[in-house]
């Protein structure tokens, strides 16, 4: 406005102090030079405590042995010789196998209950409505609290446990499975099927690209399925079948044989994949309308069926409007599975964040590592998800 | 044209033949809606078996084997919940530990809240430029004495606060404040000045890359150590500091998104007419941009309101927590599902009711650019 108004009466241009381009670089200085005069007056008082409180500092508690143990370690070994390192990589696994099995089972449901909210069945899209809008409107906290110590909680003791099929037990202290034991031979079976999926991409694409070329089709899901299915069902038969279940049997107080699913674990995914796939039921359904529905009546016109339809025209275009809020709902899954410390499942939060920190003290080097930890899975999930948003963006001619 | 008319009303078509009953009314609605195919009927017998399987058992825990009367854990004698321990601790939800003899001074602040915010709502009622300066400006120092105390009335410490009343104490203060924190940093991120930019997008990122916890721990065990001894904020006032800065980031983003979807034509016209640059955000492009995000908006506040109970996680008496307390306390030990009914409840009704007034704001400032 200043500048204008020079214009106006005929001045000779800005004079230093209205000029709009030393502004710029005045209040840019200032800015910068206020925010490191409080990065340093923190970084100062934090020096002067944690030498007043006797803290150590630097990142050698890493290596020293944790002392504690826990109860959930999946694919590493942790006993109370470990170090805290290795308790931080406990508590990372255990915060990505929960979130990946989250997401995967959250997606699912999300897709369901999008679609059937957009069913033509009136009482499906009634039920759909109901669980998106009872879900989403409760604070997740409450839903994990009300699985553990609400549902999981007034299961039957261990001694009155519940059998349920194929000789599962469920108590109390968690879901009891079969154990399955490998005997030599065993492998041919993963192998086979590792080697059958790969076989089934490569027959998926030259399918794909058959039918480009010649208009001919190619029963792909009939022989993916034989592939993967059944090849090492064959092996597995023709090896002698070199698989054994140990069963959980009731001894003295406890359990013995058998894999438990803890409550704490149960209790954190099914709040975790109720909650996120109501938020995912909601993308998927404003997707699923973002898509003209003149392409819907276009795919009527050619006959396709309402199956064929969602597949092969609507989901396809929908997919565009959904993986960009898809991505933050796999972020927030993820992030939110830090809540796990309300119920003592050990998390990265719970054991690093808690735990660690508790009995060394070092609380600004275990808050940095647990954040940039967290900083960098957001990152990676979100990369991949731009890689993919990116593979199916619509190509313009 | 007149004798053509003419000439056809001779003819007088038969009355139309009403439609076959399988097609209209009550059965034609059940056969368009629930079995028009084979795939649908069998969903919709799933449908009817799954309702079956879940809702009497609800209701019947909820109303029909409930207990409402008496005053001690031995009066719940029936199977159902036993809403006993609901009306026994009412006070504690919502008051948490604050002194029974000083209540009135939230039941007042709350009535001129209810008052306020019904007269920013019901459209026909005058002066709502005043009544919201009063709600945003006077209002929270008058709160702030009456529930802390000062002025003449007896100290409440913040320690006491809890129940509904800590809850809705953290989300205002986090709603109101993380507003404007939102939108100033969405204009820097947006900003020309290259160092202003890169502080409001790292900070932005920043806290959206972490869990709420994590910057709850930080603030209960790191804040201490970032200041000069001797100075010390309490509890509550750590949370409700996190609690906006992480609302004010997740804002900033929605309303960057409004901000990008103004047409650049806008901001030209804005500096074409000599605003200054906090004019031409003020009067042209923030009033567009903020109605195109209202849904945005309200759910990153409905979140706000959710993530409250995480305060609980550093030991602040909210509603959630407070409910989680009195499940555990031996008196009324195994009654965790009525405390989780009650607390749900209440948080359900205000998110619902949250989304459908943000539904209707949209309707009503819908200026038609929108397609149809």
């Amino acid at each position: 406005m200043a500048v204008a108004e020079h214009r106006a009466t005929g001045s000779s241009g800005p004079s230093f102090l209205t000029d709009e381009r030393t502004r710029a670089i005045v209040f840019q200085v200032v800015t910068a030079v206020l925010v490191a005069a409080f990065l340093i007056f923190i970084v100062y008082n934090t020096s002067v405590n944690l030498e007043k409180r006797g803290i150590a500092s630097g990142f050698g508690f890493l290596t020293e042995p944790a002392g504690f143990d826990v109860a959930f370690a999946y694919f590493l070994d942790f006993s109370a010789t470990s170090s805290y390192g290795m308790a931080f990589f406990v508590g990372l696994v255990n915060t990505l196998v929960i979130s990946a099995i989250g997401i995967v089972l959250a997606t699912i449901l999300g897709f369901a209950m999008g679609v059937a909210r957009l069913s033509p069945n009136w009482l499906i899209a009634k039920i759909a409505t109901v669980y998106i809008e009872l879900v989403r409107n409760l604070p997740l906290l409450l839903q994990i609290l009300f699985w553990y110590f609400g549902v999981l909680a007034a299961l039957p003791k261990i001694r009155q446990s519940l059998p349920l099929i194929g000789g599962a037990e469920l108590n109390n202290r968690g879901l009891y499975l079969p154990q399955p034991i490998y005997e030599s031979g065993f492998w041919v079976v993963p192998v086979l099927f590792v080697i059958s999926i790969v076989v089934t991409v490569v027959v998926a694409r030259w399918a794909n690209r058959r039918q480009m070329r010649t208009g001919q089709r190619f029963p792909v899901l009939w022989t993916g399925l034989g592939l993967i299915v059944g090849l090492p069902v064959v092996a597995f038969l023709v090896t002698g079948m070199p698989l054994s279940f140990t069963y959980p049997v009731l001894k003295g107080f406890n359990m013995q044989g058998g894999m438990v699913i803890r409550p704490e674990f149960m209790a954190l995914l099914f709040a975790l994949v109720f909650y996120t796939g109501a938020f995912i039921a909601e993308i998927v359904r404003s997707g699923i309308l973002a898509v003209s529905h003149g392409q819907t009546e276009a795919a009527n016109a050619l006959g396709l069926r309402r199956g064929p339809t969602l597949r092969l025209i609507i989901i396809p275009q929908a997919l565009r409007v959904i993986v960009p809020p898809l991505t933050s709902e796999f972020l927030n899954l993820t992030k939110n599975s830090s809540l796990a410390v309300a119920i003592g499942y050990p998390d990265l939060v719970g054991i690093f964040a808690g735990t660690v920190l508790n009995q060394t003290g070092q609380a600004v080097e275990v808050i940095f590592i647990t954040m940039m930890t967290y900083l960098a899975i957001s990152l990676l999930i979100s990369l991949y998800m731009n890689w993919y948003n990116k593979r199916i963006a619509l190509v313009e001619r | 044209m007149s004798a053509a008319t003419e000439t056809a009303s001779h003819h007088q078509p038969l009355p139309d033949r009403s439609p076959p009953v399988t097609e209209v009314g009550l059965i034609g609605w059940l056969r368009k809606n629930l079995f028009s195919s084979i795939s649908n009927t069998i969903l919709t017998v799933l449908g009817i078996y799954l309702i079956w399987l879940v809702v009497p058992p609800i209701l019947d825990w909820v109303i029909f084997d409930a207990n409402f009367v008496g005053d001690s854990r031995d009066a719940c004698t029936g199977s159902g919940a036993c809403w006993v321990f609901i009306k026994v601790r009412i006070s504690q939800f919502m008051y948490g530990f604050y002194p029974a003899d000083e209540r009135w001074r939230i039941n007042l602040a709350g009535i001129i809240a209810v008052i306020c915010i019904a007269w920013l709502v019901i459209e026909r009622l005058p002066y709502k430029r005043y009544v919201g300066f009063f709600a945003l400006v006077p209002f929270p120092i008058l709160c702030y004495f009456l529930f802390r105390g000062g002025l003449g009335l007896a100290d409440v410490e913040t320690a006491k606060w809890g129940g509904l009343f800590l809850t809705l104490v953290i989300s205002s203060v986090g709603i109101v404040a993380s507003l404007p924190i939102g939108i100033l940093l969405a204009l820097g991120r947006r900003s020309e000045l290259p160092v202003i930019r890169l502080l409001c997008t790292g900070f932005i990122e920043m806290i959206r890359g972490v869990p709420l916890i994590t910057l709850l721990f930080m603030a209960s065990v790191m804040l201490p150590l970032f200041l000069p001894e001797g100075v010390t904020f309490n509890k509550l006032a750590r949370a409700l500091v996190i609690v906006a800065l992480f609302a004010s980031a997740y804002i900033a983003e929605v309303v960057r998104g409004g901000l990008q979807a103004i047409p650049k034509g806008q901001y030209e016209a804005a500096s074409a007419m000599g605003l200054t640059y906090w004019k031409s955000m003020l009067l042209i492009i923030l009033p567009q941009a903020l109605k195109l995000v209202i849904p945005g908006l309200v759910n990153t506040l409905i979140g706000l309101f959710k993530d409250t109970t995480l305060v609980l996680i550093i030991g602040l008496f909210d509603l959630l927590n407070i409910a989680q307390t009195a499940v555990t306390s031996t008196a009324w030990l195994g009654l965790a599902n009525e405390g989780y009914f009650f607390v749900g409840l209440i948080f359900w009704i205000f998110c619902f009711g949250m989304s459908r007034y943000s539904i209707y704001l949209e309707d009503k400032l819908d200026t038609g650019h929108r397609k149809r």
